[in-house]
């Protein structure tokens, strides 16, 4: 029989252990994955990479400059869309909406921040790419704002949320009318949330495959027209990592260091913003 | 000496936070210039009453007055009388200094830019009076376009109080307005209630019943939402009428 100290103690230790390990493992494999896209990535990257067309299969050089293209334009154009949307979405919550009404929106909100890419994808799919016979560069932006909508409502309702109210009543008791303290008041108030939200969202979408799949599909030519296939990197990267030609596959480890590396700028840049914004 | 007009008549007022009455007819005149303080414990609804003369319960579903707050003949409480006019008429200031994300200037300006257009010279021109009125000129009048957030709070509370008259409001309300201040912040503050007596009415709440000898004319005490007893200050002080109001102040409950 042990004493009841030395249990604890026992005990103690071995979750410690536990825990130390599972936060290991997981950043171990964290940092292989990003080491080993960046060591693989950055033999790919080179001044084709990012100016010419990729090449046929089983021949060297080329690049994935009009997927690149592509993927900037689909990602803005979602976040056009999706920008004023979800800022009006998030505004209506937090200082519109009250009852039945808003807490319907709020409950549709929190089901799409959750909504499986693919779905979104199919959904888009059947409401735009196949009335019109083909795929299309709009049909994926479609579907990347449609899952950047939903982060940006509740980012916003929840940093709105962190206004004081004392500032609300301020402005309304010097007669400022509602739309006034919103735009001119809340929003600057709230601003560093409010592109923190903005760009997890775009971050988020900027590497989505799935949606794209079944709307924007891919193209190896340029795109000189969103109302066609349109060449984009995720895609690009799923098709060439799973492709017999070694040229293709190093292409892919390009394609993967860049949006990796996206990613990540975007997630530090809001950390930063977050934090100096509370400062 | 001639008896001050009365700029606020107050005529059975009782509000309500749904079914939980707050206020229970309340009858006063606030007299104009003057300074009227309200005191009495907390939750004894000096804020709500207050929060009446600009209808800042409007905001928030469930919240209802009943009786009449009528200033200059016009009951506020009226619907038809347009709330975002009426608080341009009586401006407020709050316990915490609520300065808006913007410059110093801007903040100022914000009421007068609400009012429409106006020419930049007058506006400067206003800024300054205002801040000079609120004495705070001399110290920010070499960083008007900084953010108003970065002032101390005592500053930040007269610049709130700067951009509550740029818009020449009739009366300003005060609603406990140096509770977050320290005790020489809390002088300034007291100081220019004074400067500002005549030129505006001036209706303060207050927990500190020090300050509100010091700095009205007038006093209402009140508790569990009826008003006791309205005087002039002194008197209220020093010979009040009522048992509760003696008890109150001599510190004995509350």
């Amino acid at each position: 029989m042990i004493d009841p100290l030395t249990r604890r103690r026992l005990t103690n230790r071995a979750v410690m252990v536990l825990a130390s390990g599972a936060a290991a493992l997981g950043l171990t494999m964290l940092l292989w994955i990003l080491t080993d896209v960046a060591r693989q990535g950055a033999m790919a990257l080179n001044w084709d990479f990012f100016t010419k067309l990729p090449p046929p299969p089983g021949m060297a050089g080329g690049g994935l400059a009009n997927a690149l293209v592509g993927t900037l334009a689909m990602t803005l154009l979602a976040a056009a869309i999706a920008i004023p949307m979800g800022l009006a979405c998030g505004t209506y919550l937090a200082e519109v909406g009250r009852g039945r009404l808003a807490g319907a929106v709020r409950l549709v909100n929190n089901c799409l921040v959750s909504a499986p890419s693919i779905v979104v994808g199919v959904f888009v799919y059947l409401l735009l790419v196949k009335p019109f016979g083909h795929f299309s560069g709009y049909a994926g932006a479609v579907s990347l704002a449609i899952l950047m909508v939903p982060v940006i409502t509740r980012t916003t309702e929840e940093m709105l949320g962190l206004v004081p109210t004392a500032l609300r009543e301020a402005a309304l008791a010097i007669g400022s009318p509602q739309w006034r303290l919103t735009v001119e008041i809340l929003f600057r108030a709230a601003r560093s949330g409010l592109i923190t939200g903005i760009l997890l969202a775009t971050a988020r979408v900027a590497g989505e495959t799935a949606p794209l799949l079944f709307t924007a599909l891919n193209s190896p030519y340029w795109t000189r027209s969103l109302a066609k296939p349109t060449a984009n990197l995720t895609v690009t990267l799923f098709n060439y990592a799973m492709s017999p030609y070694d040229d293709w596959r190093s292409l892919a480890w390009g394609a993967a260091l860049l949006i990796t590396g996206a990613v990540l700028a975007a997630s530090i840049t809001a950390r930063l913003l977050l934090r100096d914004g509370r400062g | 000496m001639n008896k001050p007009a009365v700029k606020i008549a107050v005529r059975g007022l009782s509000f309500y936070y749904g079914d939980h009455r707050a206020l229970e007819d309340n009858t006063l005149d606030i007299l104009a210039g003057q300074v009227t303080a309200f005191i009495g414990p907390s939750g004894c609804g000096k804020s709500t009453h207050l929060r009446c003369y600009n209808r800042m319960f409007d905001l928030y579903p469930g919240h209802r007055a009943e009786g009449e707050v009528l200033m200059d003949g016009v009951n506020l409480l009226d619907p038809a009388v347009p709330a975002l006019t009426l608080r341009q008429r009586v401006g407020m200031i709050f316990q915490k200094p609520t300065p808006f994300p913007m410059s110093i200037a801007d903040n100022v300006a914000y009421g007068l830019r609400l009012q429409g257009r106006i020419s930049r010279t007058e506006l400067a021109d206003r800024i300054e009076a205002a801040l000079r009125a609120a004495a705070l000129w001399d110290e920010v009048a070499d960083k008007l376009t900084e953010p108003g957030t970065a002032l101390s709070g005592g500053q930040q509370q007269r610049l709130c109080i700067a951009r509550a008259i740029a818009v020449e409001p009739e009366v300003l309300l005060m609603d406990e307005p140096c509770s977050a201040l320290d005790p020489i912040a809390t002088a300034k503050i007291e100081e220019l209630i004074d400067q500002l007596r005549g030129r505006y009415t001036v209706v303060i709440v207050t927990h500190n019943m020090q300050q509100a000898s010091r700095v009205s004319d007038q006093t209402a005490f009140m508790y569990l939402g009826r008003l006791i007893e309205v005087g002039p200050t002194d008197q209220l002080f020093q010979n009040p009428r009522r048992k509760e109001t003696d008890e109150y102040i001599t510190g004995r409950f509350g």
